[in-house]
């Protein structure tokens, strides 16, 4: 299963967890799952980033996420 | 184990050319404005949402730009000229005063960073622990989590701790500033590495060396990274001419590291085959480091045509797709793969138009050096067709040749660097020379080196001024009392070395080129640059910045 990493700021509607794994195939069943799981992180999964197996994407939707990725979601980064 | 705690004063972006735009509305709510900015599209929408206006009905022009460093993502002008526009039926123009610009626009945050470090006797670095405070203004915003996230990044380490907080102040609002708080954040790190280097009796590039990240590492904000160029940067400071000579007498030689994420966003490009043969390229992302030239050189190299027959222009919210602002490193990188993907369709359709000519299929024509040619099996007949000869029978084949790309980019690659100075204090006044300044940075690709050691230099130049000069000075009434360059002092030629430059090139292997992004990690290093080789010279730690000549003087006095 792969390996999801939540950052400080969705732990207030975790109930404090941090790391969970999932089956999800592609980030959108993963949001979904996501959701389903904590709905109060609905707002916070609309504006966030996330790195899988290395790769930073600012707007994710259907990228593949196999059995052994690993998922942290971040904060978006823009600069000046 | 060391232990401190660091000040960073806010501070302006200080481009020389004020806000500035001009509105010019009908009587049908419909208009033009041109402006000042890093993003003339993201600037249109946010107007157009202040005023709750249609964005169709605003064509936003994006002037040729006099710096911007992230200030220039801000609306503040052009909702007022609008409406004064209408009121007066007339073209309105609003320029900000210097003064105005001090007062009303934003700086970037100061911050207080304390910073926990432990190390064994051989360097490495066990833990670390860092909690930093920075100022937002009167609105949250700060850059706090660009800031933490940066802190660490250059290193190695299995057993940190982080705390940033968003403080509210009665200061102006802040915007983003090239790097936007990695080098308030890094500037805390790097001077307790530094710290720790003396105790240690180390080289501080051999310090950084034993605990750095390479390919594989997990970032401390979470990902592995992939191919990247810290190392090979460390390397190249401890070979250069600069670092193996002896610091000069009464000089402090300062090292430190920047970083920073580097971002896709959202690009769109246009690719116009003129009759000639000659090429216009067509994007919105408005040119403030000479990213026009880049596009041009992406564009040959990908069409396989000489440099002098490609032209690129910024194109208005009316005549060229969606482009976000020009910022966070991203231009040369996102609004590049755009032109080279636009490049690949011309060639694409290039080939299907010499298939037809030749009456073949177009999966039996190959392109190479600007040119179709017929690919094996093709009857020897065939000759090769130039992009220019293309071009001129292009009636015969379809009409104009135009190739087209829109794109949401993914896998910027970060950037690290390594800077490196010998800096004099004098004592009895506590004026401060530096005597040399080199800046070595991973470009990734450098697609155009010129305009990337402009960007070294000119991130250097700014990130000096801010660790030795620049500061935001209220009275006791909470009014800025220096609101122009005279007294907040930015530095000038004469103030200032010939910044040195190294391009390194690890290739970003998820851009077509290898790009990078070059733009905001030569400010990042600077400030700790400065305050380890000023803290080395006067054989005192000095923890707060700007290093000026009464600061200095109040820690040499105890």
């Amino acid at each position: 299963m792969a390996k999801v990493v939540l950052p400080d700021s969705f732990l207030s509607f975790t109930e404090g967890t941090r790391e969970c794994t999932t089956n999800a195939e592609d980030y959108r069943s993963l949001v979904n799952e996501l959701k389903e799981r904590w709905p109060g992180l609905a707002e916070s999964l609309e504006k966030t980033a996330v790195a899988i197996d290395g790769q930073i994407y600012q707007d994710a939707l259907l990228e593949p996420i196999a059995p052994d990725s690993e998922v942290f979601f971040m904060a978006r980064i823009e600069g000046g | 184990m060391i232990e401190r705690e660091y000040k960073v004063p806010m501070a302006h972006q200080g481009y020389i050319e004020p806000h500035a735009c001009v509105a010019s509305m009908d009587e049908t709510g419909r208009g033009t404005v041109w402006l000042s900015t890093q993003g003339h599209f993201d600037a249109r929408a946010t107007t157009a949402s202040i005023l709750g206006r249609n964005i169709a009905d605003l064509k936003f022009v994006a002037s040729e730009i006099g710096g911007g460093f992230g200030g220039k993502t801000v609306v503040y002008l052009e909702p007022l000229a609008i409406l004064m526009s209408e009121m007066a039926n007339r073209p309105v123009k609003m320029q900000m005063s210097r003064e105005e610009v001090f007062r009303a626009t934003g700086p970037t945050s100061g911050t207080v960073t304390r910073i926990k470090v432990g190390l064994k006797n051989d360097g490495s670095i066990t833990a670390a622990q860092a909690w930093s405070a920075f100022e937002a203004g009167a609105f949250a915003g700060a850059p706090h989590m660009p800031g933490i996230m940066s802190i660490y990044a250059p290193y190695d380490l299995e057993n940190f701790v982080v705390d940033a907080f968003d403080v509210l102040v009665n200061k102006p609002k802040v915007a983003a500033y090239r790097a936007p708080g990695a080098p308030q954040t890094m500037h805390a790190f790097e001077c307790a590495l530094d710290e720790a280097a003396i105790a240690l009796d180390m080289d501080p590039l051999d310090l950084r060396l034993q605990n750095a990240a390479e390919e594989g590492t997990t970032a401390p904000y979470g990902p592995k990274f992939p191919p990247i160029g810290f190392k090979a940067c460390i390397e190249a400071a401890k070979n250069h001419p600069n670092y193996t000579k002896p610091v000069p007498e009464g000089a402090g030689r300062g090292v430190s590291a920047g970083f920073w994420f580097n971002v896709g966003m959202q690009s769109s490009a246009e690719v116009n085959i003129n009759e000639n043969g000659t090429v216009m390229v067509i994007e919105g992302s408005p040119d403030i480091g000479g990213s026009r030239a880049s596009m041009c050189l992406m564009a040959a190299e990908t069409l396989g045509v000489d440099y002098d027959k490609v032209r690129a222009q910024v194109g208005d919210t009316e005549s060229t797709g969606f482009c976000n602002v020009t910022g966070g490193s991203r231009t040369t990188f996102a609004t590049g793969m755009a032109v080279t993907q636009a490049c690949e369709d011309v060639i694409a359709d290039c080939k299907q138009r010499a298939a037809k000519l030749w009456g073949v299929d177009a999966d039996q024509v190959e392109w190479e050096d600007g040119s179709a040619v017929p690919g094996p099996g093709v009857n020897a007949d065939v000759k090769p067709m130039s992009l220019a000869e293309l071009a001129g029978s292009a009636a015969k084949t379809g009409g104009p040749i135009q190739g087209r790309a829109s794109l949401n980019a993914q896998g910027a690659g970060a950037s690290f660097a390594i800077n490196f100075a010998d800096i004099a204090v004098d004592k009895e006044t506590g004026k401060v020379d530096v005597l040399s300044y080199t800046a070595i940075q991973d470009a990734g690709t450098a697609i155009h080196p010129a305009y990337v050691e402009g960007q070294m230099q000119g991130g250097a130049a700014q990130g000096i001024g801010w660790a030795l000069n620049e500061e935001y000075i209220f009275n006791k009434d909470g009014v800025m009392e220096n609101p122009g360059f005279l007294d907040y002092r930015i530095p000038v030629a004469s103030d200032l070395p010939m910044i040195e430059t190294e391009i390194v090139e690890v290739p970003n292997p998820s851009h077509p080129y290898g790009v990078r992004g070059v733009g905001e990690t030569p400010i990042v290093a600077p400030l700790a640059v400065c305050g380890n080789a000023v803290s080395r010279a006067v054989g005192l730690r000095i923890t707060d910045l700007p290093l000026s000549p009464p600061s200095i003087l109040a820690a040499l006095d105890g």
